[in-house]
């Protein structure tokens, strides 16, 4: 789960690392009043939205008086923000952050990331501030600094300082940055974060380290001990289906194609999406019943699938296990059914009692495309999409 | 022979109890020599009952005392599953497979951590779990799809495994052992190993390796079967078409930081002598080919 800077930077702030002052607005109002409030001279207007590249994409700005913050703010909110994160539509902004500004000297990366390899947290650091952490890691690896954190001994200070020190923090901040670093990994633990980005840390002209930015990413099995982080969710930044989707217990991102994908179990259900391209088509979403695909879990995959505008053909790809191929088939012709299905269905069903099932699905009157295999099944969802027009 | 276990590996169940572990011990209790396998439950509020004929303990020290067991399967709930791993490991046994899916990673972390230096080794967790088939199934796999043969099986997701094995036992081509190593970011035995005993065991002739996107499992994989692998080897990476950032269902299948894509694995996994497929329904018949030479 992601947040918001201003969100990001409270938690910071909880760790003892030093961030602008600053407020959240949601209207032009507040955020003059917000620069007011923080005095002068110079303020930072910035978008608020999951995604990053904002600066590029016009939603940060610097404002040199009051009236330039109502200026700013003003175009700022309500714009649709496009970075190369969101996509080509872009994130309606919504909510701004009012920051005093800061004296810069120099910019550093500092990141955490779960390391799959070597199964620790790893703390990334560099010179290179302000930019992408993976343009830097194409271009001068060397300038990137990697520690794997022992989960039981924690952030040494000595292991932060050197890391400090190796990115060219000077002598005289190297106190503060190494609080810095322990407070991030001590975060990122207690917070159960699986990604947490400060691009840039900076240093001040008088030698001081502040966090100008701050991105989290949570660990969503790991919400339910963090109803603080829960609060913190915005449901404008998501997208309506998944949210929908996730009330259903079902896995569901939405792509740019016009197939609907119905399928148990998240590798197949990529699987499926893969072989629908294989076949010349494309898919309009990854959708993952799992386990228990029951009939009202597979009728609101049906509703969620048909709200998408492009939609041309549904594929459902069952491997029938422990669930029998006989219900799954229930399960759908009564979805059928009670939708109104109006673009063509192809069901490929396979597993424990899979005769029964598509006994079922012929006999049930519906115009149900039935499939022997992967393969029969894209080739036949990707052919009945081309007739639609 | 077989990889991990067999018709004499003797199982404690934790989480027997609970509504999942009740319905999958009977299922894999009636499986081939399952009944004389399950040995044994924990919950140490039930201790003393029985499940299906089977007792239940109060520790899993407890149950493999009095059982003899050396493996154990956890179904329970992801708070309470990392604690799990950590009991059985504590308590020395030689394989822990851990079914549960949604642990937290930090929980995976601290558990890999411990799990250091000592013996016991993991599969998972938010695996199938592990066959051999007609001698023992431990785990939610449905069993029936399975044929004895000499085709091993190794994959991170649960039913993308079920369609493989189908489609080999469709072609008339058993299958040694298949293991399912799970979606999680964190976890026990990955693909190398699992390729490194299937490469060891005399009763294996080939493998057919299923990854997925996100991490770098496969390709590490991939180039110890380059330098290493004497048997012949199909893969198939699902996750082509999926879009970088985002968590495909699986806690681990999501391409971040421009690393983990399908297609630079597919790529390494074809450098390295794979005969690599990107059609799912074509993992059995390039098997095939493979074998009849």
């Amino acid at each position: 789960m992601k947040i918001h800077e201003y969100q990001g930077k409270e938690i910071l702030r909880d760790f003892g690392i030093p961030v602008p002052r600053g407020q959240a607005c949601f209207s032009v109002d507040e955020a003059v009043a917000a620069a007011e409030g923080l005095g002068g001279p110079v303020w930072v207007v910035k978008a608020q939205i999951h995604a990053g590249g904002r600066g590029k994409g016009g939603g940060v700005k610097v404002a040199k008086s009051p009236d330039e913050v109502r200026q700013f703010a003003q175009q700022i909110l309500g714009m649709q923000l496009v970075t190369h994160q969101t996509g080509p539509a872009g994130q309606t902004v919504r909510r701004l952050l009012i920051e005093e500004g800061a004296r810069i000297a120099r910019e550093f990366y500092l990141g955490m990331v779960v390391d799959r390899a070597a199964q620790r947290v790893a703390l990334i650091a560099s010179s290179e501030g302000g930019m992408e952490i993976e343009e830097v890691a194409k271009h001068s690896p060397e300038k990137i600094h990697t520690v794997r954190i022992d989960p039981q001994a924690g952030l040494g200070e000595a292991e932060a300082a050197s890391v400090v020190k190796a990115i060219g923090i000077p002598s005289a901040a190297v106190a503060e940055a190494v609080a810095v670093l322990q407070g991030l990994y001590r975060a990122f633990v207690e917070k159960d974060a699986m990604l947490a980005e400060i691009n840039p840390l900076v240093l001040t002209a008088d030698d001081r380290i502040i966090a100008l930015d701050a991105k989290f990413n949570f660990d969503s099995n790991a919400l339910y001990r963090h109803p603080e982080i829960v609060a913190m969710r915005d449901l404008d930044e998501e997208d309506p289906a998944e949210i929908e989707a996730s009330k259903f217990d079902l896995s569901y991102i939405s792509l740019e194609g016009d197939i609907g994908c119905l399928v148990n179990g998240a590798g197949l259900a990529m699987a499926t999406m893969d072989i629908i391209k294989l076949y010349g088509g494309s898919p309009a979403n990854f959708l993952d019943v799992g386990g228990g695909a029951t009939t009202e879990k597979v009728t609101e995959a049906f509703k969620l699938m048909l709200k998408n505008p492009h939609l041309k053909a549904i594929l459902v790809n069952i491997f029938g296990g422990i669930m029998k191929c006989d219900v799954i088939a229930e399960g759908v012709v009564a979805a059928a059914r009670q939708v109104s299905l109006n673009v063509p269905l192809v069901v490929r069903l396979e597993g424990t009692n899979v005769d029964l099932g598509k006994q079922i699905l012929a006999d049930s009157g519906l115009p149900i495309i039935s499939a022997n295999d992967m393969a029969d099944a894209a080739e036949k969802v990707v052919a009945a999409a081309r007739e639609v027009k | 022979m077989s990889i991990l276990i067999n018709k004499d590996t003797r199982v404690i169940t934790q989480g027997m109890t609970g509504k999942v572990g009740q319905f999958h011990t009977q299922q894999c209790k009636a499986y081939a020599n399952g009944a004389n396998c399950f040995v044994a439950g924990v919950n140490p509020k039930k201790a003393g009952e029985e499940f299906e004929g089977i007792p239940v303990y109060v520790s899993v020290r407890d149950a493999k005392a009095a059982t003899g067991a050396t493996v154990s399967v956890i179904y329970v709930p992801p708070a309470g599953a990392a604690a799990a791993i950590d009991e059985a490991v504590e308590a020395d046994l030689d394989l822990v497979i851990c079914i549960t899916e949604g642990i937290p990673v930090h929980d995976m972390i601290k558990t890999r951590y411990r799990m250091q230096g000592k013996k016991t080794v993991l599969i998972g967790p938010n695996c199938p779990g592990l066959i051999t088939p007609d001698e023992i199934k431990i785990g939610i796999m449905p069993g029936h799809i399975h044929k004895k043969g000499r085709i091993g099986v190794v994959s991170r997701s649960g039913t993308l495994t079920y369609e493989a094995v189908g489609q080999l036992t469709a072609l008339g081509y058993g299958q040694s052992s298949c293991v399912g190593i799970g979606g999680d970011p964190i976890n026990g035995l990955k693909h190398i190993d699992v390729m490194r005993l299937f490469n060891e065991d005399p009763d294996t002739d080939a493998v057919i390796m299923v990854g997925e996107i996100g991490g770098t499992d496969e390709e590490e994989c991939a180039r110890w079967i380059k330098a290493n692998m004497q048997k012949p080897v199909v893969g198939f990476i699902a996750g082509v078409t999926a879009p970088p950032g985002k968590r495909m269902g699986h806690a681990g299948a999501i391409i971040s930081g421009g690393q983990g894509g399908a297609d630079e694995k597919l790529a390494v996994m074809e450098a390295s002598g794979i005969h690599i497929t990107r059609n799912p329904a074509e993992m059995g018949r390039l098997m095939q080919k493979l074998l009849r030479g």
